[in-house]
């Protein structure tokens, strides 16, 4: 038995002069879209700052939202901005607020498997939410074929294919869908998951994506990365100024200087349908979540250091994995932002 | 217990503590503690999961009451939360795959055990083990690779042009849905059942079969009317393993219904089950609502688990006494 307190005493002992020596070590959660590219920033951050080590873990935004609300986390991260209601109940547990800060851009894209068709598709909005609220059945509706002139499309019933489990892709699909259609908004809503008014549900990208490619007269979504990444063709999307983009890094970040002239203090603010000829019109921002005042100073440092980091010299590593970089205009507000952090 | 209790105070103190420590020393006793904290801790468990899921629901539970059983809409962004499509989800395709699962199962069981050579069964039995501790999600990939694309082309359009007048198989054939879950799922179990069947059958006496056999019976006869019934319990017992590994199987599932809340008498038509819907929206699950709608759901789930195996254990006395009055007669 003595022996046993002893090694235990030793055990403890080891530890402590660990803990006190070693790293500071920072928890997040949150969204699964940024993840590829958060990893990679928290990887090449810890390489030049040996003693700090950030952990996240990809449990979607509505865990990560709830998790920093509840303080088990430090920070977390989101696809979607925060609602005026999670913002209030953050406020009324703590005491004080939580900050947005967009870190980068993505988009998400209509894809389709029509047996004989290989050219590269037009969706204008209504076809789209048409097409989604179950009310465009047929591919050789005039909604479609309108819009893809000389291509021949069958009189085949569509597929309609939508993520299953609630994600940031979804949010950010129905967030474009309750925009350009009002009948989306007052039936269906935008969130992480809806009440689908028809369809399959596939079990994430990879799921939709198998569903679709499984399924003929299909038609489904995936974030522009899990695209490219995968060779999935997509189609383009008509935006607000009328003309039809296909998806890129570029057009993305198109659409995010068109938001970024008007961008509001707090940073939560939606590009789907952005004005501008060059926009893709279904993109939006990702955001990691800070609390405005940190207890532990050491911590409050190192965030705020990430942060700066990561909007200046992580930008870099963006475009190598598909994520669209932030505009400038939108890295200088945010950087005079951190210092909100206290 | 009782014994040290009433003897050992009146022994005083120290020669207590003393017949304590010998008893101890044996390691009778400590055995015996152990053992009882373990047994003690999975009714524990069974009772802090029923209140947490309990507690952790309350708001759903007051808002919508008994509602939550019988509305079928479920939509997260206008908060309103019915529990039907996934109850009936959860039943249909469980249902579906036992229908398969039991004659298959039990057939193969009789085999192995009653007529194939020992070599032959035991080497089986090998392949069988091995297909039960296949992770679920292998067996949601195949039925996303295999069996959806055969239900679609196949087995769907087929079945359409036989007995498509009946309302069971109508509708358009995606490939996924009630039908195909169900296949998945019975592929699933029929491990579970062959190899539970094949010990029970082949634990039953050997003077049983001998009798039947000098009675003059034939060896299927001895079999089907002696083996067989002698053995009910145990197969019955294998069915309801297999029917609570198909009630709160998840991956598969998810991977192959379809995930769309509806209740349709079509088993063509997509649909989603109690343990997909719970895995799919807990994490994204942004207003406290839904999260607790979601945790009643998983209430449902035990408690329909809960009544199902109650139901089962039911049926076993109550068949195994008419087995009895069978074999007086």
């Amino acid at each position: 038995m003595k022996r046993i307190a002893g090694m235990l005493l030793v055990v403890l002992a080891v530890a402590g002069v660990l803990w006190a020596d070693g790293a500071l070590s920072i928890t997040g959660a949150g969204a699964t879209f940024p993840y590829p590219m958060y990893s990679k920033w928290f990887d090449e951050y810890h390489k030049q700052n040996a003693n700090l080590s950030i952990n996240y873990q990809s449990i979607g935004s509505g865990g990560g939202i709830k998790q920093v609300t509840e303080g088990t986390v430090d920070f977390g991260a989101s696809d979607g901005p925060m609602n005026d209601e999670q913002l209030k109940a953050y406020a009324d547990k703590h005491g004080w607020g939580i900050l947005h800060f967009p870190t980068v851009m993505g988009a998400v894209v209509p894809f389709y498997n029509i047996p004989g068709v290989t050219a590269e598709l037009n969706f204008t909005p209504e076809a789209l939410a048409g097409i989604y609220l179950g009310k465009i059945t047929k591919w050789n509706d005039p909604a479609i074929t309108g819009a893809n002139k000389g291509i021949s499309l069958p009189a085949n019933d569509i597929v309609v294919v939508h993520r299953a489990e609630g994600s940031g892709t979804t949010f950010c699909w129905t967030d474009y869908l309750s925009k350009v259609s009002d009948e989306w908004k007052t039936k269906v809503g935008k969130g992480g998951s809806v009440n689908w008014p028809v369809g399959l549900g596939g079990k994430g990208s990879e799921g939709v994506t198998g569903t679709v490619k499984n399924t003929p007269n299909s038609i489904g979504y995936v974030e522009l990365t899990y695209a490219e990444s995968n060779k999935i063709p997509y189609g383009n999307v008509k935006n607000a100024a009328g003309v039809f983009v296909k998806a890129s890094l570029g057009a993305v970040s198109a659409a995010a200087a068109g938001a970024a002239k008007d961008m509001p203090d707090d940073f939560r603010v939606s590009i789907t349908n952005a004005p501008g000829k060059a926009s893709y019109p279904i993109s939006t921002f990702t955001w990691l979540l800070i609390p405005e005042k940190f207890t532990d100073t050491a911590k409050r440092d190192a965030i705020k250091g990430f942060v700066k980091w990561a909007l200046k010299d992580g930008q870099g590593y963006a475009e190598g994995l598909s994520y669209a970089k932030l505009p400038t205009e939108v890295v200088a507000k945010e950087l005079k932002a951190i210092d909100k952090i206290q | 217990m009782a014994t040290t209790t009433t003897t050992v105070p009146s022994a005083g103190p120290v020669a207590g503590s003393r017949s304590f420590l010998s008893r101890l020393r044996d390691g009778d006793e400590i055995a015996r503690m152990i053992t009882f904290l373990f047994a003690a801790s999975v009714v524990l468990v069974t009772v802090l999961l029923v209140l947490e899921l309990w507690q952790g629901s309350v708001l759903a539970r007051h808002k919508f009451g008994f509602n939550f059983f019988r509305t079928s809409v479920w939509d997260p962004i206008f908060d309103q939360f019915g529990a039907l499509p996934f109850i009936y989800g959860t039943l249909v395709t469980a249902g579906v795959s036992l229908v398969i699962a039991v004659p298959l199962g039990i057939g193969a069981a009789i085999f192995l055990a009653e007529l194939a050579p020992a070599r032959v069964s035991d080497a089986l039995e090998f392949f069988i083990d091995l297909l039960a501790a296949v992770p679920s999600v292998i067996y949601g990939l195949l039925g996303v690779f295999i069996v959806v694309p055969l239900m679609r082309d196949y087995l769907q359009p087929a079945l359409k042009k036989t007995l498509g007048f009946l309302p069971l198989f109508q509708g358009p054939a995606y490939g996924v849905g009630f039908l195909t879950a169900g296949i998945v799922l019975a592929i699933m179990v029929i491990p579970y059942i062959i190899s539970v069947s094949r010990e029970v059958l082949l634990s039953v006496p050997r003077d049983q079969r001998e009798a039947a056999l000098s009675l003059g019976s034939t060896r299927w006869e001895a079999t089907w009317k002696v083996v067989v019934p002698f053995a009910r319990g145990g197969i019955m017992g294998s069915i309801f393993l297999a029917l609570a590994r198909a009630l709160g199987e998840t991956m598969a599932v998810t991977m192959v219904i379809g995930n769309n809340p509806i209740v349709s008498a079509s088993l063509f038509s997509p649909g989603y089950s109690i343990a997909a819907v719970i895995a799919n929206e807990l994490t994204e699950a942004t207003s406290n609502l839904h999260y607790q709608s979601l945790i009643e759901l998983g209430l449902v789930l035990f408690i329909l688990t809960f009544v199902l195996n109650g139901l089962a254990r039911l049926l076993i006395v109550a068949t195994s006494q008419r087995g009895a009055g069978m074999g007086n007669a």
